[in-house]
């Protein structure tokens, strides 16, 4: 039921143009304005840039407790399955390809229950490094991995 | 007909998530190849998931996340029966949700 209502708020919200007024003025759960899409970031052509917009700091260290799964050669660069684990205390968990147009691919804020571990699937413009950056406290840590893009080949 | 496909699955005190979201996730740099115009970007931006009132995710989707959108993670705690909602609002202010309980 609170869901139909969102529902049709939003549909209001977008008669007026202005979701980010409605969540102004409360009228959406507190979480999601902490929430609130960080377009900055997003809009970002660089890799320190999308982590500035999303973290207010590009100061990131490696760290081999967290764990890419992604192919070593995607053919079809617009699905590219990626898998992140972590055994950090993780707060949020982005995901970015250092080559593509935009780098920051998504950005997943966790919850005090969830474990490190997201998985989804993003599209790669060319042969990049996938970067997972973890937020744990106050603090970033990240690892990558080389994925080569093969758009249009037949195979390797 | 909904556009999102859920399965929730609880084992050994943890519950997995899995999504499939139908949208078309157009990044705004695509040119349509007969008017050679560009297709506007029309891509979701939040996925909120809620286990009764909890949050335990908030994805927050750039253009690059690929067209259908697959979401998987897993949070401690919830039982069979328990109620997950999920729920996605794209660039436009489109948005849909959908109710599925734990097995």
């Amino acid at each position: 039921m609170t869901s139909m209502k969102r529902r049709t708020f939003l549909r209001g919200s977008i008669a007026t143009g202005a979701v980010g007024v409605a969540v102004g003025a409360g009228l959406l759960t507190p979480q999601m304005v902490l929430a609130a899409w960080p377009k900055a970031a997003f809009e970002s052509t660089t890799v320190d840039d999308a982590l500035t917009g999303l973290f207010g700091s590009k100061d990131h260290t490696g760290s081999d407790q967290i764990k890419i799964k992604a192919p070593d050669i995607a053919e079809n660069g617009a699905v590219v399955p990626i898998s992140i684990t972590t055994d950090l205390a993780a707060d949020t968990i982005s995901i970015i390809a250092d080559k593509n147009a935009s780098p920051l691919a998504a950005s997943f804020i966790l919850g005090s229950d969830t474990e490190g571990f997201v998985s989804t699937r993003i599209k790669m413009g060319k042969t990049a490094n996938v970067i997972a950056v973890v937020k744990s406290g106050d603090k970033l840590f990240s690892t990558g991995k080389e994925v080569k893009v093969t758009i249009g080949g037949c195979g390797g | 007909m909904s556009s999102i496909k859920m399965r929730a699955k609880a084992s050994g005190g943890v519950t997995t998530i899995k999504a499939l979201i139908s949208h078309p996730m157009e990044t705004g740099t695509r040119k349509d190849k007969k008017t050679g115009k560009k297709i506007p970007a029309h891509f979701i931006q939040e996925v909120v998931c809620k286990h009764g009132d909890k949050t335990v995710m908030t994805a927050q989707w750039g253009a690059a996340i690929s067209k259908n959108p697959y979401l998987s993670f897993k949070f401690k705690g919830g039982n069979a029966g328990d109620t997950v909602s999920l729920s996605w609002t794209d660039n436009k202010g489109n948005s849909d949700s959908a109710d599925g309980s734990i097995s």
